[in-house]
């Protein structure tokens, strides 16, 4: 800190405004014009609303928060089996249990989660410049699949012997099998406990910063006295 | 890019709001959810059903295990003959017209199925064995003509085995050493000694690949027998369902779909086709916001009006 930076960068930026970005921006390097661009896109009152449209009072938009908090308890109950091991849970009643919600917080979590695809698919989610948010929340789905399925392999049972002897020929005839051995436990534990996981919670957090980075899509149809009628039933991105 | 410009579209923040608690929302969403899964888990806890293991097959069903074993000792067992990436087969290998993926991915994890699932385990076995050893010393000696003679009459013999006290009884023949070889890799399967002989390589101590072992159980019946009872076969829907009653990856319902139909349940490669199909699907649906057709659904057929359904009441009402 010099005695020339300028009062918004030591100290005097608590109420983030247009001139404060403005500022940093032209003052504080990439830090500053990151810091900007993010007071600027996504400041607080965006990232944690207390007032939203009112059109959001449906049911449709509970299957968001509750996949994620399906992915909560999906998370936690497996960091629990990851820190015993891949075979605790065979010969412990108590890991019996914890694995038993870690299964069951699996199937509501992909219950949730395709009720919210469906929801967004026919509300056309993807309108007015949020196709990126349709489109990440798509490839958390398809990351979600693999994960599941790199969890059923790792489950050490009959199941997982049967599941990892027949998806390797629909992996082999892709030319897949040669990088993702479904028969190497070693491999498939190492993805479904560490990257995939860590991929669909980044994927998460960017879903979510998307949505409240635009806002929540209008009804179809809906129009904004401003600016006319021409949007009426669009569903183009 | 169109979609990277600011809303277009109507401003969510010029419509009239109500009070919206997010972390409030989240928080009852974890214990409604935490209330849920703690039920499921109490009451109908988890599947797990005990894993085959080759040490239960040769028990449970010897002479699948020694026609198994002695089909990949003759190098005609579908691993033997796979292809990539596990050998240079061409048996298992698919194609779709100039498309042959599996083929431009070459041999990753090789197998070669007569070392690594017969002679090396026997070779292991055979210390301090000395009729074993000569078994094996004299199959390795003989020429190929003479090792296919042989194994052709112990194939041929085999529908009229029988069981005795878990060894495998077969009709006179000249086998030469093959059967004094598959008896002697039946007593270490027993024992469950092949288990471990088929993950344990040169130098290695720990080991968490089972391509070996899985290779070799799914060139067997006994694998697939007790899969069947558990209905996870392909024509049962399989691989989306569980072991006993559980719901299973029901996500996969589509791909598993595709298997039970036209032309993929009749293709010989099926697999490259479904595999394809989903891969064509799942790029439409991440792209669905820019083709047109699957884009207008939504305005087609109208179920936004019931997800919006107070919204477009009070807009009818208000034009009222």
């Amino acid at each position: 800190m010099t005695a020339s930076d300028p009062p918004e960068l030591s100290g005097g930026d608590s109420a983030p405004s247009a001139g404060a970005a403005v500022t940093k921006r032209r003052n504080g390097g990439l830090t500053g014009a990151a810091a900007g661009w993010l007071e600027r896109r996504l400041p607080i009152s965006k990232l944690l609303p207390t007032r939203q449209p009112y059109y959001i009072g449906s049911w449709v938009y509970v299957f968001g928060v509750v996949t994620i908090a399906a992915l909560a308890w999906v998370v936690a109950s497996g960091v629990v089996l990851t820190f015993v091991g891949p075979q605790w849970w065979h010969v412990s009643s108590v890991g019996r249990f914890i694995n038993s919600l870690h299964f069951w917080s699996v199937q509501l979590f992909f219950i949730f989660m395709v009720l919210h695809l469906w929801g967004q698919y026919w509300g056309a989610g993807w309108r007015d410049g949020r196709a990126p948010t349709w489109m990440v929340g798509v490839v958390i789905f398809l990351i979600s699949v693999v994960t599941a399925f790199t969890g059923y392999i790792s489950q050490q049972n009959l199941d997982a012997q049967w599941i990892a002897v027949n998806a390797k020929d629909a992996i082999n005839s892709v030319g897949v099998g040669a990088f993702f051995n479904p028969l190497n436990f070693g491999q498939m534990y190492g993805l479904h406990v560490m990257l995939l996981p860590i991929a669909i919670t980044l994927l998460v957090v960017l879903h979510v910063v998307q949505v409240r980075l635009r806002g929540v899509v209008a009804p179809l149809g809906a129009t904004d006295p401003d600016l006319g009628d021409g949007l009426r039933g669009a569903t183009r991105s | 890019m169109s979609w990277l410009r600011p809303t277009r579209g109507p401003d969510p923040t010029r419509f009239r709001t109500i009070r919206y608690d997010l972390l409030k929302e989240l928080t009852v969403a974890l214990g409604v959810i935490g209330v849920v899964v703690l039920i499921l888990s109490a009451f109908l806890s988890s599947p797990d059903v005990k894993p085959d293991t080759i040490q239960r097959w040769s028990q449970d069903d010897p002479v699948d295990f020694v026609t198994t074993a002695s089909n990949e000792l003759a190098g005609t067992s579908v691993s033997a003959q796979y292809g990539p990436p596990y050998n240079t087969g061409s048996g298992s290998v698919q194609s779709l017209g100039p498309l042959h993926p599996q083929e431009w991915a070459g041999v990753h994890q090789h197998v070669d199925s007569i070392n690594q699932f017969v002679l090396d385990p026997l070779n292991k076995a055979a210390a301090g064995n000395p009729t074993l050893a000569s078994a094996v010393a004299t199959f390795v000696a003989a020429k190929s003509d003479q090792q296919t003679a042989w194994l052709d009459a112990y194939s041929k013999a085999l529908p009229n085995a029988t069981v005795k006290d878990g060894d495998v009884a077969l009709p006179a023949g000249d086998f030469g050493p093959v059967a004094p070889m598959m008896k002697g890799l039946l007593a270490v399967a027993r024992t469950g000694g092949l288990d471990g002989l088929l993950l344990s390589g040169a130098g290695t101590f720990y080991q968490t690949d089972y391509t070996s072992p899985l290779l070799f159980m799914g060139d067997g019946g006994h694998l697939s027998g007790l899969a069947k009872a558990q209905m996870l076969f392909g024509n049962q829907w399989g691989v989306m369902n569980e072991t006993g009653r559980y719901p299973g990856q029901a996500w996969l319902w589509l791909y598993t779909l595709w298997y039970q139909i036209p032309p993929y349940n009749t293709a010989s490669n099926a697999d490259l086709l479904v595999v394809l199909t989903m891969g064509v699907l799942s790029l439409a649906l991440l792209l669905v916001p820019f083709i047109p057709g699957l884009r207008d659904i939504p305005r087609w057929i109208p179920i936004h009006r019931l997800i919006w359904r107070r919204f477009y009441a009070e807009q009818r009402a208000r034009r009222r």
